[in-house]
């Protein structure tokens, strides 16, 4: 099953080497990472979202709280919450497409944020799979590049990943 | 308050923490720290002679000791020959402190002459790593490392000291910092008082139950509560080879280790129990063998002061976070007053262990005529005997490291020293050479064979100049015998690269560093020589013995099999 774990940890350097390092070196999985300072700035959050087995889930937050910058981290596929990726994507958009474009991205209530006159880029943010359904949707027209910042994730109500 | 220079705080700091021994190597980048050391006479510096050796010897050390070991080493070369000793460390939760010089910090990521970027080269195989950023935070960064260490599950920690932060002409402020404080490290102190009553209650509610310790009993210091738990309920114990002494191996109850070359009864008992309480050990897979057909009708009661250790490899269906200190306190408080409830089962369960004792006694191995070689086995049951079991014990890897465990009888922990997770060659003769240091009016022996020996030799050189008297017993079978004996098992007995020719003469080579060896080869010198070299407790001797080199090691279990499936000699299994 795939699981969103989101991480509290010190910003120092060579922290996010250590969580990286620790998936590689025990054959857990990293579907996709993202990871910036906080509000504090001693702290970065670093979201992680990775697939496995109850059993393998359970030995990646134990390493994970073991690892001395690993202030504190929660699985958010356990609860309610609220996931998102934010995507750019560069599409064709000559003669005909142009329209095409616009009115997809609309659907998907993505912005076409830069424009040439053979090219838009699409500014688009959701989950997983809505990005995934817009990409098919544009397959197509034909994309050119994608770039996706991989995804964050925040538990819904009142409860909070804090010190 | 004092201004002192980055080079001449880690000194002090190692003084004021109260380490006794640094053990390393100088080279350019950590030369303003070694002037540091020149300049004081509290903290001693063993000069090794390869920088493995300097954290094998901090390392045993710390086994020996309890207290962490230290080490001094270079950038690049320096650093990266200590990694073998750091990750031996690390896989047996040994507490050490790896202090490594860097080149400056204007230089790092330029491939600057000796640099190696080392923090990325030990990060799997270190409980945490720090790089220094400025001279001011050495006190309080070394603080952490000693901290960091030695609580918890200890492991080792490696500093980075860019040659910049030591300069002699930059001072900053020292004071001692007497207290630590790191908001996401929080080992803890005591387990789960729930989760240690419902463990008590299936422990007195037990049929056919066996305890099941490892390391952790050790280095929790735990020992004493051990003994008198496992005695009140009057259990049988069987323990690791990492736990090996934490229970008096001379007792009724003890069952000796288990695993792969464990005591029959042990992994017998393993088997057919209905209960394991399993504390300070980790089911190791050369523990449980086959984990789908490991003891098929047990509960498992789990205690670790690690989370991660806990149902990583087995399920426990009660596991308890902790220390196994105070968590055995708990359990002998909430025994007292009461006995197990099934006492018929419990004498039918002995009945059933003492019959598997019974069945393998006289029969671990066949004893030699005097024209034939001498057999290992017999070597270390005389070892054992002549230092009326209570040498402080040091091995290799290999077969010789396995008969050591199963032949030289334990009653006290912290006596038997050996590489159990990385299982690494070369780890003894240094590792001795650390606790003897520590421990001068005890015996240390080295047990060791040729191939091992080989691989640390150079550290005869550091004996002869810092005047340690350890014994080295070398059981030399001319191949690397585990290796040959998988081959004769698997291999259809294809040798490939597991014999020594050109052995050096050992005689010669021990007497070129001034120090005396002996040769056996005969039954009857065998006892003679020991006794020779134990006479003199300063005195290092070497003794090359030549045993058996067609001896295997059993019990084996079988590859993929249960706990209770084992080879029992070249011709039985069960």
């Amino acid at each position: 099953m795939r699981h969103i774990i989101s991480i509290l940890m010190e910003n120092e350097p060579g922290a996010l080497s250590r969580v990286v390092g620790l998936f590689s070196q025990r054959n857990f999985n990293i579907e996709s990472l993202n990871v910036a300072p906080t509000e504090d700035e001693t702290l970065s959050r670093l979201t992680v979202t990775t697939v496995g087995d109850d059993r393998v889930i359970e030995q990646i937050t134990k390493h994970l709280n073991k690892l001395i910058d690993v202030v504190k981290l929660v699985d958010l596929t356990e609860g309610n919450h609220i996931e998102r990726e934010l995507m750019l994507v560069k599409v064709k958009a000559l003669g005909t497409q142009r329209d095409e474009v616009k009115r997809t991205a609309d659907i998907f209530r993505a912005q076409v944020v830069d424009v040439t006159p053979s090219v838009y880029t699409v500014q688009i943010t959701g989950d997983a799979g809505k990005l995934d359904a817009f990409l098919q949707a544009m397959a197509a027209i034909g994309v050119l590049e994608v770039a996706r910042t991989g995804v964050s994730g925040i538990s819904r109500g009142d409860k909070v990943l804090g010190l | 308050m004092e201004l002192l220079s980055g080079a001449d705080m880690i000194a002090r700091f190692l003084k004021d923490e109260g380490v006794e021994y640094i053990y390393g190597y100088p080279g350019g980048a950590a030369l303003h720290i070694y002037d540091a050391l020149f300049r004081q006479d509290d903290v001693k510096h063993i000069l090794v002679r390869h920088e493995q050796a300097a954290t094998h010897a901090a390392d045993g050390y710390a086994r020996a000791s309890g207290k962490p070991g230290t080490v001094l080493v270079t950038s690049g070369p320096g650093a990266t020959n200590a990694v073998t000793g750091i990750a031996t460390a690390y896989m047996d939760s040994i507490p050490m402190v790896v202090l490594c010089g860097q080149v400056a910090s204007h230089l790092i990521g330029e491939d600057a002459f000796q640099e190696t970027d080392i923090i990325g080269v030990t990060r799997p195989i270190v409980k945490h790593s720090f790089s220094i950023r400025h001279p001011s935070e050495i006190p309080m960064v070394l603080k952490k490392a000693y901290y960091l260490a030695a609580s918890g599950r200890p492991g080792p920690v490696v500093v980075d000291i860019p040659k910049d932060m030591t300069a002699p002409t930059e001072r900053y402020e020292y004071v001692y910092p007497k207290k630590v404080k790191l908001r996401s490290y929080n080992p803890v102190t005591r387990g789960h008082t729930g989760q240690i009553k419902k463990a008590v209650e299936l422990m007195l509610k037990a049929r056919r139950p066996v305890f099941y310790t490892g390391g952790g009993v050790i280095t929790g210091n735990a020992c004493e509560g051990l003994a008198d738990l496992v005695q009140r309920l009057g259990y049988p114990i069987t323990t690791t080879l990492m736990g090996i002494g934490a229970y008096p191996q001379s007792d009724r109850q003890s069952l000796g280790w288990l695993g792969m070359h464990g005591s029959y009864e042990s992994n017998m008992a393993m088997h057919h129990a209905d209960l394991i309480v399993a504390i300070g050990a980790r089911f190791d897979d050369r523990v449980t063998n086959n984990t789908s057909k490991f003891c098929p009708t047990a509960k498992i009661v789990h205690v670790d002061i690690d989370p991660s250790s806990i149902s990583k490899t087995v399920r426990a269906d009660v596991p308890i976070v902790g220390p196994a200190g105070s968590v055995i306190n708990e359990m002998i408080s909430l025994v007292q007053g009461r006995e197990p409830a099934n006492p018929e089962a419990l004498a039918e369960w002995w009945e059933k262990i003492d019959g598997w004792r019974e069945e393998r006694r006289g029969k671990l191995y066949e004893p030699a005529e005097a024209s034939e070689p001498l057999k290992p086995q017999q070597v270390i049951e005389t070892v054992c005997r002549l230092t009326r079991g209570e040498a402080f014990v040091t091995t290799d890897v290999g077969q010789h490291q396995m008969f050591a465990a199963q032949y030289y009888k334990f009653d006290k922990p912290h006596r038997f020293i050996t590489s159990g997770g990385l299982g690494t060659m070369g780890f003894g003769f240094p590792a001795a050479m650390g606790i003897k240091q520590s421990y001068p009016d005890d015996d240390v022996v080295c047990i060791t064979g040729e191939g091992s020996f080989q691989m640390m030799m150079q550290e005869l050189s550091t004996c002869k100049q810092f005047g340690i008297g350890v014994k080295i017993v070398n059981l030399n079978n001319g191949s690397l015998g585990m290796v040959r004996q998988w081959q004769d098992l698997n291999y259809k007995s294809r040798h490939a690269h597991s014999y020594m020719e050109s052995l050096p003469d050992f005689q010669k080579l021990i007497e070129a560093y001034g120090f005396t060896a002996i040769k056996v080869e005969r039954h009857e010198d065998l006892e003679p020589a020991l006794e020779r070299a134990f006479a003199d407790k300063t005195e290092l001797v070497f003794l090359d013995i030549y045993v058996d080199p067609r001896e295997h090691v059993y019990p084996m279990q079988v590859p993929l099999g249960a706990m209770r499936d084992m080879l029992l000699s070249k011709t039985e299994r069960t």
